[in-house]
């Protein structure tokens, strides 16, 4: 590791401490009351599902539409087990291992729906995944097990803040350290060609598996962590409209930026709250403001790239020395170049 | 034993045979050129050998091994590797992203040591970044390093291409008309290229090209297809004064 | 017998809203490559028209009819003109989000303007049974059916004879080329749209008098629906929306009257992925390999 990428990881860490701190300091004083709180949890629930799906839509150059089936099967996973032995162990204990089967029962499912699916490409794998989550919420809806239509009651509501803030925390930099290692670097050039990717010795198939069952793990950790947040899970929750809202922040905030999906999935899970003043207008609004977002936007907010302190600061120093030399000069047209 | 062996091979495309009973053996350093019209099968032959198309007849082995019905990455992993007529690069990615990918089989870390960031990870990552610099350094690439490939003039994309390729350390390396679409100046950049390839790497090279002249000049032996069928085989000089091949080329 | 023959005629009634849902979808995916998700509200706006019409005026059946189609074709030239033509160069995912957008956004708009409540369509074609044999079958039915056929062989010919329509497949198969033989390619996408938006309508407003209801989100089902008749038939290709539609709502009516109706969903969807990995360019579709 050399000092560049150790100041960038302490930047890093010091920052995430920094909004965590903020933000319970804020909570204990009653700034954000538990309304507010109710959303960044949200927020950070969307932050791991879209964050997951980006690996796949984002990284790996897969259009998939059924990721709010892996969330579904996490969500059950997850609650039926802690439903089962609530009350025996500690919560954070619980929660913990809740998370974990869900992701494993996600995963499992990605893996087996993600190995005849992801032969399809483009809009084919879109649609063949759009009707697997369409089965996994029919199934859903009518086994026993799950409680079907009339939802599943009773999950422990053991997620808090603190628990959420650290998963999608650490969810982020997982995905961060897959995709900038020799298997991120496989998953880009198969987004990049798929037909290079393979000549030059890349194991597609196996890499388009590996990343979609790894996102389908992390969007069951969300829907686990959703589970236990709400207490109360019903199917049709899950349905194609949940995958295309985590499809839209991908995509809003760049396919292939992790910083574009935090931004994102803060900015659209604020939004429709934000708007609640405007009451029967606010769901217009927010598909308006949508609209005009992709038409200004079309690559997203942060493209392909990453936001980071050192480019943030790299280029800010630029802008200054450009400033200062302009000033020099006195300016193209006469004026200080201040403003 | 020849290094890539085409013992027979044949293809059909429903009703049509684009290549019929296509034999080539090369040997061990040798530079091998398949030349011919257009339409004459060459891309057709060179897809076969790299696992794209599976010969309805016939047998291709690399090494003594069959590779027939194997995927385009074994072949690469048995030590084929090639570029496209058309260059495919990872164009939103770097240059040495691009040589890094194709080195990965040299990277032995699992997923997880790339997650918890094991000593594994960094050692092999050190070792890949190293590798792939000095690798740039042989082409004199290495300043383009950070560039997007993408952003490359088109002589350095098939560059970039070629050694990308070479990055998969091959025995044979299998290049599909490199220089269509060239301006003679990127011509001769290539065939300066491909003798640096041979200085510097014990590789044979199979090259198609429909550029008489390029294959002429450098390849030590000539394979002349037409309507699929080889219809001549030999030197250079051989092939030159065949008059089948002068048929075909300047026609009668 | 006579009680399935009647669920046959029911399924291919049904299946004719779907196959003229499907029509929209597959012609806008054949031009611009995008599946349309809007389209679905498109065929909500017509039913809405209808209601509008029906409650406020006495205008004959085919009039309102008519009129709702014209409209909605006109909207939907306007979601493509605004929403969608500006992002022609942009990633395909982009179109793919704004007609989410678009989606929800008249959605929204249908909420506001008439509430969440459904609204009971009047009854537009008189409601009694036509006694074919020993069958018993609806004028609603019957009058679906046919609508529906006389619009597709409209259509077949419109696209088969008429220059425009010729015009519409010319880019379909190959824009770049469409160009150089000097069509006027926005203009052809217009059309497409609005031909699509029409037919849309005509579905929807069947559909409404079908289930007797108007909704804001009257079209997300079928439109989800007809969207899987579209792939199944082979995207892109107007036969096999046709197919597609009467094979979906046979299949839909049929599992419902003898296996379950919670399941039918799930059958419908199943059948959606068999056919996708068994042959991914549907059924009428041909197999198309990448070129290296």
């Amino acid at each position: 590791m050399n000092n560049k990428m150790l100041k960038n990881y302490a930047i890093n860490l010091a920052v995430v401490i920094l909004i965590f701190t903020g933000l319970m300091g804020m909570m204990a004083t009653g700034m954000l009351n538990k309304y507010h709180q109710g959303i960044i949890i949200f927020i950070l629930i969307n932050v791991i599902l879209a964050s997951s799906l980006n690996l796949v839509t984002g990284f790996l150059g897969q259009l998939t539409l059924g990721h709010a089936g892996f969330m579904a099967v996490g969500a059950y996973a997850s609650a039926l087990f802690s439903v089962a032995l609530k009350g025996q162990m500690p919560n954070l204990l619980l929660l913990i291992i809740s998370l974990i089967i869900g992701g494993i029962a996600a995963s499992i499912v990605g893996i087996v729906i993600g190995i005849p699916a992801l032969r399809l490409r483009g809009d084919y794998l879109a649609i063949i995944t759009l009707g697997f989550g369409e089965v996994i919420r029919v199934v859903i809806n009518n086994i026993k097990i799950t409680g079907g239509a009339q939802g599943l009651t009773g999950i422990p509501r053991i997620a808090s803040f603190q628990s959420a803030f650290w998963i999608a925390a650490l969810v982020i930099l997982v995905l961060y350290r897959l995709t900038h290692s020799k298997q991120g670097r496989a998953i880009l050039s198969i987004r990049e060609d798929e037909v290079a990717a393979e000549a030059v010795g890349v194991r597609t198939t196996y890499y388009k598996v590996l990343g979609f069952a790894i996102a389908a793990g992390f969007a069951g950790v969300g829907g686990g962590l959703y589970a236990h947040y709400i207490a109360f899970l019903d199917p049709n929750t899950f349905g194609f409209m949940r995958s295309v809202e985590i499809l839209v922040i991908v995509v809003l905030g760049g396919m292939g930026s992790l910083t574009g999906t935090i931004v994102a999935a803060t900015v659209l899970t604020i939004l429709p709250e934000a708007l609640r003043g405007f009451s029967d207008f606010r769901m217009l609004l927010y598909s308006f403001m949508l609209i005009v977002m992709m038409l200004f936007r079309p690559q997203g907010l942060f493209g392909t790239g990453e936001f980071s302190w050192q480019t943030l600061y790299d280029r800010t120093k630029l802008v200054h020395s450009a400033l200062r030399k302009r000033e020099k000069r006195g300016g193209i047209d006469g004026s200080t170049g201040s403003k | 034993m020849a290094l890539l062996e085409a013992n027979n091979i044949s293809i059909q495309f429903g009703g049509l045979k684009a290549v019929d009973n296509f034999n080539l053996q090369i040997n061990d350093k040798e530079l091998v050129g398949l030349i011919g019209p257009n339409g004459a099968g060459k891309t057709t032959v060179f897809n076969m050998l790299t696992g794209v198309y599976m010969p309805t007849e016939g047998d291709i082995a690399l090494d003594g091994r069959s590779i027939v019905g194997k995927k385009p990455y074994e072949i690469v992993k048995m030590g084929a590797s090639r570029t496209f007529q058309n260059i495919r690069l990872f164009k939103e990615l770097t240059v040495l992203e691009n040589i890094k990918i194709a080195y990965h089989h040299d990277l032995h870390y699992s997923t997880l040591s790339s997650i918890l960031r094991l000593p594994s990870f960094w050692k092999y990552e050190k070792l890949a970044e190293e590798a792939c610099l000095e690798f740039l350094d042989i082409f004199e690439m290495r300043e383009y390093a950070d560039t997007l490939a993408k952003n490359l003039p088109y002589g350095k994309q098939r560059k970039l291409e070629i050694a990308r390729a070479l990055a998969t350390k091959p025995k044979i390396l299998m290049l599909d008309e490199p220089a269509a679409g060239m301006n003679p100046q990127e011509t001769h950049e290539l065939m300066e290229t491909i003798s640096l390839i041979r200085k510097n790497f014990n590789i044979a090279i199979l090259l198609i090209e429909h550029d008489m002249s390029l294959v002429m000049g450098i390849c030590e032996k000539i394979v002349v297809l037409d309507y699929g069928k080889v219809i001549a085989q030999g030197t250079a000089e051989e092939t030159k004064n065949n008059k089948d091949v002068i048929r075909v080329y300047l026609g009668e | 017998m006579v009680l399935f023959l009647q669920q046959m005629i029911n399924g291919l009634s049904v299946g004719s809203i779907y196959a003229l849902i499907a029509l929209g979808y597959t012609m806008v995916y054949g031009i611009i490559r995008l599946i349309n998700f809007a389209h679905g509200e498109i065929m909500m706006v017509g039913a809405y028209i209808a209601f509008i019409l029906a409650v406020n005026t006495s205008l004959p059946f085919i009039l309102i009819l008519l009129i709702s189609m014209v409209l909605s074709a006109v909207i939907g030239v306007l979601v493509e003109r605004v929403a969608y033509k500006p992002l022609r160069k942009a990633p395909r995912i982009s179109v793919l989000i704004t007609a989410i957008g678009v989606s929800f956004f008249l959605q929204n708009l249908a909420l506001v303007i008439f509430k969440a409540d459904p609204k009971i369509m009047p009854e537009l074609i008189e409601k009694k049974p036509i006694a074919i044999g020993p069958l018993q079958v609806g004028t609603v039915t019957v009058t679906t059916l046919a609508l529906s056929i006389v619009f597709m062989i409209a259509l077949d010919l419109f696209v088969k004879r008429t220059k425009p329509g010729k015009a519409m497949r010319a880019v379909s198969e190959d824009k770049d080329a469409a160009v150089l033989m000097g069509i006027h390619v926005n203009k052809t996408i217009s059309l497409t749209f609005a031909i699509g938006s029409a037919l849309g309508a005509l579905g929807g407003v069947l559909y409404g008098i079908t289930y007797t209801q108007v909704f804001p989100t009257l079209g997300v089902l079928p439109g989800l629906k007809a969207f899987i008749a579209a792939v199944l038939g082979g995207i892109g290709l107007i036969p096999g929306a046709v197919l597609g539609g009467f094979v979906i709502g046979m299949i839909e009516t049929i599992t419902k009257a003898y296996l379950s109706s919670q399941w039918s969903d799930a059958i419908v969807f199943g059948l959606l992925i068999i056919v996708l990995i068994v042959k991914p360019t549907g059924i009428l579709g041909k197999n198309e390999k990448e070129k290296v």
